[in-house]
C-alpha cells in the first residue's frame, strides 16, 4: 500500500488497540465487553495486514494460536474457581479485594473496581477473540495471494 | 461441598477444558497430549456414569450455574433467571450413549490418527464436540440449547473437513455446515419467538406456559425443521452420507452420537417443551418422516459402491426407525395406550443399539480403509484372510444392525415392529422390508470386502488401540442382545418414561412444587 496508508496505519494503530482495550476493560460498566473489544483489537491486525501485507507478521501466527488457547483456558478456569458455590459463581464480587468493591446504589458513573469475576472473564474472552479473529484475518491475508508490497 | 453435587457441569466443563488445553499439551510433547486426552476422557466418562447412577437411583438432577447453591433454580421473585442444567432419565441415557461412543472414539483415535495428519487438531475438536453434545443433552435453558447446538455444528464441521489437503472432506464439511447453520438459525428464530412471547428462556418455565398459540406453533415448526436437519432425516439428509463417508472412522462415530443428540433435542422439544400442547398431527408428521427415512436411506444404500457411504446410508435409515417409534409415541401421547409406551421404549432402546452397532461398523470401515488403502467395494476383496478381527466385528455389527437375534438390534426392532403394528400394519411392513433390504446390503458388502481370494495389501496393520475401541462396542452389541430385558427395565424404561409421563417431574424439579 501507499505511504499515506502506511503512515496513517502507524498513527492509528495505538489508538485502535487502546480503544479495544478500553472496551474490554469496561465490559461490566458500559456497552461492549470481551467479544466486542477483542474484535476491535483484531481490526488492528486487519489494518496491519492491509497496509503492510500478511507476510510481515506471519511469524506471529503461532503466538496468536497460543494466545487463543490461553484465553479460552483462562475463561474455563475462572468459571471453575466458583465451584465452591457453583460453576460460574462470582466468588470475587463484594469481597473488597480485586474487583470486589460493593456496587453503589442509584445513578452513578460506575467504578472500574467492581464486578468480581466479570472483568476477568471479559479479559479472557477479549484475549480469545482478538487472537481468534486476528488469526483468521492473518490466514486470509496469507492465503489470498497477498503479492503487492 | 462435595464434588458429587457438581457432576452435571463437570461432565460438560471437563471435556471443554480438555479441548482448550490439548493443543498446549501437544506443544510440549505428543505423548503428554495423548495422556491428557485419555485422562480427560476417563474423567468425563466417570462423571457421566456417576450422573447416570444419581439420576436412575435418586431422580432428576438440577444444577444452577452461578447461583449460591446448585439447587437454587429460582431467583428472588420465584422466576428462573439463571442457566439451569437438568438431567432427567432421558438426558442421562443420552449422556451414556455419548460416553460409550466418545470413549470408543477416543481409544480408537489414539491408534488410528497419524501424527503428521492433524492428530492434535482432530482430538481437540473431538473433545469440543463431546462437550457440546453433553451440554445439549443436559441443558435446561433454550438459549443454552442453541449455543450448544452451534458448538456441536462448528466442531463437527471442523472434524469432517480439517483434512484440507484432500479435496473431498472440505466439500463434505461445507455441505454439512450449510445444513447445520441453516438449522441452527431456524432454532435461533424459534428461541427468539418464544422469548418474545413469554419473556423467559428456561425450558421448564416455557413448557408450563406454552398453550399452543399460533406463535407457539410457528416456533414448533422452526424447531422441528432445524432439528430434523441436524438429525439427518430424509429429505434433509443430503449432508449425512458425505459427512459420514469422508470423515475419519473415529469422527464418524462421534457424528453418529451428534446426530442422535439432534434427535434427542427433537424429543425434548416435542415431549417436554410442547408436551402440554401436544397434538397428534405432529406425531403423524414425525411418523411419516420416519417411514420415509427408513425406506429412502435403505434404497440408497443398495446402490452404493463405497463401503463408507454404504454404512452411512445404513446409519441414516436407523434414524428413521427412531423417528418412526417416537412418532407413534407422540400420536398417542395425549391418549396413552400401552403400545405408545412400548413404541417409545423401542425407539429409545434402538438409539443405544444403533450407537453400538453403527459405531462398530464405522470403526471397521476405518480399519478396512487403513488395511486396503481404499473403501471401494469394486476393488476390495479377500480381507478376511488377513483382517480376522475386523471381518468378525463387521459381521457382528451388520447382523446386529439388520436385527438378527440374539444381537441387540433385534431386541429393539422387535419392540418397534410390535407397537407400530398397532397404529398401522403398513408402517411395520415397510420397516420389516427395509430391515431385510439392509441385511441384503450388508451381506453384499461383507462378501465384497472380506470374502474372495486373497489380494495384495498396501496399507498398515490394525493397531491395538483400534482393536480395543472396536472391542468396547462389540461387547455392548453382544451384551445388550443377551440380556435385553434387564437393559430395558433398568435403563430404557425410565428414560422412555421421562418422555412419556415425566414432564411433570421435570417441571417440578426446576420450578419447585
Amino acid at each position: 500500500m501507499s505511504v499515506v496508508v502506511r503512515t496513517v496505519t502507524r498513527l492509528l494503530l495505538p489508538a485502535v488497540v487502546m480503544f479495544g482495550a478500553y472496551v474490554v476493560m469496561h465490559g461490566h460498566l458500559t456497552p461492549g465487553g470481551g467479544f466486542q473489544g477483542g474484535a476491535v483489537i483484531a481490526s488492528a491486525v486487519a489494518l496491519v495486514v492491509v497496509a503492510f501485507g500478511a507476510r510481515r507478521i506471519r511469524r506471529h501466527k503461532e503466538t496468536l494460536s497460543v494466545l487463543e488457547d490461553v484465553g479460552a483456558l483462562a475463561f474455563v478456569v475462572l468459571a471453575f474457581l466458583g465451584i465452591g458455590g457453583t460453576f460460574f459463581y462470582n466468588s470475587l464480587a463484594g469481597t473488597g479485594g480485586l474487583f470486589g468493591q460493593e456496587v453503589a446504589m442509584g445513578a452513578n458513573p460506575g467504578a472500574l473496581n467492581t464486578g468480581g469475576m466479570l472483568p476477568l472473564m471479559n479479559w479472557a474472552v477479549g484475549l480469545k477473540v482478538l487472537a481468534g479473529l486476528g488469526s483468521i484475518v492473518l490466514l486470509m491475508g496469507l492465503l489470498g495471494g497477498d503479492d503487492d508490497r | 461441598m462435595s464434588l458429587a453435587m457438581h457432576v452435571p457441569i463437570l461432565a460438560i466443563a471437563v471435556p471443554l477444558l480438555g479441548a482448550f488445553a490439548l493443543p498446549l499439551m501437544a506443544k510440549v510433547h505428543h505423548r503428554l497430549r495423548d495422556l491428557w486426552a485419555l485422562v480427560v476422557g476417563a474423567f468425563t466418562v466417570a462423571m457421566i456414569v456417576t450422573l447416570a447412577v444419581q439420576v436412575f437411583t435418586v431422580g432428576v438432577q438440577v444444577y444452577t450455574l452461578g447461583a449460591d447453591t446448585p439447587d437454587a433454580t429460582l431467583g428472588p421473585q420465584g422466576f428462573p433467571i439463571r442457566i439451569t442444567l437438568v438431567a432427567d432419565a432421558m438426558g442421562a441415557f443420552m449422556a451414556l450413549i455419548s460416553a460409550l461412543l466418545g470413549g470408543a472414539a477416543l481409544i480408537y483415535a489414539l491408534g488410528f490418527l497419524e501424527e503428521s495428519k492433524g492428530k492434535t487438531l482432530s482430538m481437540s475438536l473431538f473433545l469440543l464436540l463431546w462437550a457440546g453434545m453433553l451440554g445439549l443433552k443436559l441443558t435446561g435453558d433454550m438459549f443454552n440449547f442453541f449455543v450448544f447446538l452451534e458448538l456441536t455444528s462448528v466442531a463437527a464441521c471442523g472434524l469432517i473437513g480439517y483434512r484440507a489437503w484432500e479435496s473431498r472432506p472440505p466439500e463434505a464439511a461445507f455441505k454439512t455446515l450449510v445444513m447445520f447453520i441453516l438449522g441452527g438459525l431456524m432454532v435461533l428464530l424459534a428461541v427468539a419467538i418464544l422469548y418474545g412471547e413469554y419473556g423467559a428462556l428456561n425450558m421448564a418455565f416455557l413448557s408450563a406456559q406454552i398453550g399452543g398459540s399460533l406463535l407457539d406453533r410457528v416456533a414448533l415448526g422452526l424447531l422441528l425443521g432445524g432439528l430434523l436437519m441436524k438429525a439427518g432425516a430424509v429429505p434433509m439428509h443430503m449432508w449425512a452420507p458425505d459427512a459420514y463417508g469422508e470423515a475419519d472412522a473415529n469422527t464418524a462415530i462421534v457424528l453418529v452420537a451428534n446426530t442422535q443428540a439432534g434427535l434427542y433435542a427433537l424429543f425434548r422439544v416435542v415431549f417436554t417443551l410442547y408436551g402440554g400442547a401436544a397434538t397428534p398431527e405432529v406425531g403423524y408428521l414425525v411418523t411419516t418422516l420416519g417411514a420415509l427415512t427408513v425406506l429412502v436411506a435403505v434404497l440408497m444404500a443398495v446402490v452404493q459402491t463405497n463401503l463408507g457411504r454404504l454404512v452411512a446410508y445404513g446409519a441414516i435409515s436407523q434414524i428413521g426407525y427412531m423417528l418412526l417409534a417416537a412418532g407413534v409415541g407422540l400420536v398417542t401421547l395425549g391418549v396413552g395406550p400401552e403400545f405408545g409406551r412400548v413404541a417409545l421404549q423401542g425407539g429409545v432402546f434402538h438409539m443405544f443399539n444403533d450407537a453400538a452397532c453403527i459405531g462398530l461398523l464405522f470403526l471397521c470401515v476405518g480399519a478396512v480403509r487403513r488395511a486396503a488403502g481404499s473403501g471401494d467395494l469394486r476393488s476390495l476383496g479377500g480381507l478376511a484372510h488377513t483382517e480376522k478381527w475386523t471381518s468378525g466385528f463387521f459381521l457382528l455389527g451388520a447382523l446386529a444392525l439388520a436385527g438378527i437375534p440374539p444381537l441387540n438390534g433385534f431386541a429393539s426392532k422387535l419392540m418397534i415392529y410390535q407397537s407400530v403394528f398397532q397404529l398401522s400394519p403398513i408402517l411395520t411392513a415397510l420397516a420389516v422390508l427395509a430391515s431385510i433390504l439392509l441385511l441384503a446390503v450388508f451381506v453384499r458388502a461383507f462378501q465384497g470386502a472380506f470374502l474372495g481370494p486373497r489380494q495384495s495389501m498396501s496399507g498398515a496393520p490394525l493397531s491395538p488401540a483400534m482393536l480395543a475401541g472396536m472391542a468396547v462396542l462389540a461387547v455392548v452389541v453382544i451384551a445388550f442382545g443377551l440380556v435385553p430385558d434387564l437393559v430395558v427395565r433398568h435403563l430404557v424404561a425410565p428414560a422412555a418414561e421421562a418422555l412419556w409421563t415425566g414432564r411433570d417431574v421435570y417441571l417440578a424439579a426446576v420450578l419447585g412444587g
